[in-house]
């Protein structure tokens, strides 16, 4: 009994680092394809986006499943609770990276009001954070996790630049006004994927220590 | 009014050389379910012997250490155990009611204590077994012999024979496992009830019910207590690895 218990736990962990991986991925895509108008590319992260809402209920009709057979207790609850939480927080960053990609489709052909930088190194540092998170899960490491929660302040520092960059954009010519709200769309959504990528990071604080400890405030 | 039902300090016990409660120290609170769990053999039952001292029979049972209740060492030898036995109530695994009627098992109690007024014996039995969530079901057939009863019903009257003697608390030693999932769901009611009016301390081997109806929980091992903490904490993130690795199952 225990075995299968413990075999079917491992089976849910690989789903959702599988999950993870396809997560993670749109995250680069949306953003490269943005950065070089490939709107086939941005095409292919939207289609992807279902595949990542299937998982994520093929994932949680495990967690229910598990809890529903096996009772889980102590560590083994957390876990399964940890799982049903952070599907919803992966879930979400795939939507954002949807965003992005739709943001993508609109801009076209029509040349960027700027270089994109910064956005690229927001997407960046967000997909570190992800990956991170998957790493400590995977190593059960608490002090990958707390890292990933630290980087998130460069994030949100990147956001805010960018904001007054835009703003100083819209400001000094009003055609660049539709484009910078594009832009700024991008950058929230690269935003809202560093807190889900924090939650990810304190949700494995909690499986591995049990305690419940709100880092981004 | 006491803070404990129970303080229980260096209490050690043994039967013969063996020795199966080691140095036990615990304060059962006087409010609310308490759980004790523990695999088989650990000492969960011969712990609740203790506390109402039915050790006291078997022969080759030593203690050492206190045990206070309502401010008494009821380990000393001078105790009055008729009075201590009716001021802990114990229910058992198999419901075991005299080989009597329903009405004369709960009023088996207080008849021993001396009442013999008809009418306040009759008040008792009604309100013990209403208490016990049984008087609808027997009100009619209260001369009917009690082992008649379903296994259910009858483990609910040895509730309603505890309660008529105005216990001060009640021991419970898995008063569900001889029943089914309806039956059992009905005692845990009971219990969520009588918990109102009664400090409940309940031994059982379902760790689902213990994380159902107890707000705090005991692990016993190998006559220890390894961990006494609220359930809520015990069954979600408990302090030892032992406790751990007993209510995930992977024990042994
Ligand atoms: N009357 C007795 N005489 C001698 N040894 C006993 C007696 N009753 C129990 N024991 C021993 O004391 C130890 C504790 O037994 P106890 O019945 O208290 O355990 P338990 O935790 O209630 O187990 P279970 O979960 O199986 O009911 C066991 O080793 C048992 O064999
Ligand atoms: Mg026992």
């Amino acid at each position: 009994m225990r075995q299968t218990f413990e075999h079917e736990l491992e089976e849910l962990f690989q789903d959702l680092l599988y999950m993870g991986g396809l997560v993670k991925k749109t995250i680069q895509k949306a953003v490269n394809s943005l950065k070089t108008h490939d709107l086939e590319g941005a095409r292919e992260v939207i289609e992807k986006d279902d595949v990542i809402d299937e998982l994520e209920l093929k994932i949680e009709e495990k967690c229910m499943s598990l809890i529903a057979r096996q009772q889980p207790m102590a560590r083994d609850l957390r876990k399964i609770g940890t799982a049903l939480k952070i599907i919803t927080d992966l879930e979400r960053i795939a939507d954002h990276s949807t965003d992005i990609a739709r943001i993508t489709l609109r801009i076209g052909d029509e040349p960027h009001i700027k270089p994109l930088v910064d956005i690229p190194r927001m997407a960046e540092i967000a997909q570190d954070m992800v990956n991170k998170a998957l790493e400590a899960f995977i190593h059960e490491d608490v002090g990958l996790a707390h890292e990933v929660c630290n980087l998130d302040d460069s994030v949100d520092q990147l956001h805010n630049q960018i904001f007054r960059e835009l703003l100083t954009y819209m400001l000094e010519d009003t055609k660049n006004i539709k484009q910078a709200t594009h832009l700024l769309f991008v950058s929230s959504s690269l935003e809202r994927i560093g807190d889900h990528a924090t939650n990810l990071g304190e949700w494995l604080i909690y499986m591995v220590t049990g305690k419940r400890k709100e880092l981004n405030d | 009014m006491a803070q404990n039902a129970f303080d229980i300090r260096s209490l050690n016990l043994w039967y013969g050389t063996n020795k199966v409660l080691k140095d036990i120290n615990l304060a059962i609170p006087s409010q609310g379910v308490t759980a004790i769990i523990g695999p088989s053999g650990c000492g969960k039952s011969s712990f609740l012997k203790t506390l109402n001292r039915m050790v006291d029979r078997i022969p080759i049972a030593r203690w050492k250490g206190e045990i206070f209740f309502n401010g008494f060492d009821i380990l000393k030898k001078d105790i009055d155990l008729v009075a201590l036995r009716s001021e802990v109530g114990m229910v058992f695994q198999q419901p075991n009611p005299f080989p009597k009627s329903i009405y004369d098992n709960v009023a088996y109690g207080p008849r021993i204590h001396g009442q013999k007024n008809k009418n306040r014996l009759n008040e008792i039995v009604e309100q013990s077994l209403r208490d016990a969530a049984l008087w609808d079901e027997v009100k009619n057939n209260l001369r009917h012999p009690a082992l008649s009863l379903s296994g259910g019903q009858q483990q609910r009257l040895c509730i309603a024979r505890a309660l008529a003697v105005k216990p001060k608390i009640l021991l419970m030693d898995e008063p569900c496992s001889a029943l089914d999932p309806v039956a059992t769901a009905r005692i845990e009611d009971l219990i969520a009830e009588l918990q109102e009016k009664y400090p409940i301390l309940i031994v059982t081997h379902n760790m689902q019910q213990a994380a159902r109806i107890s707000h705090k929980t005991a692990f016993f091992l190998q006559g220890e207590v390894i961990e006494f903490d609220r359930t809520q904490k015990l069954f979600t993130n408990p302090d030892d690895t032992r406790t751990e690795d007993y209510i995930t199952g992977r024990f042994g």
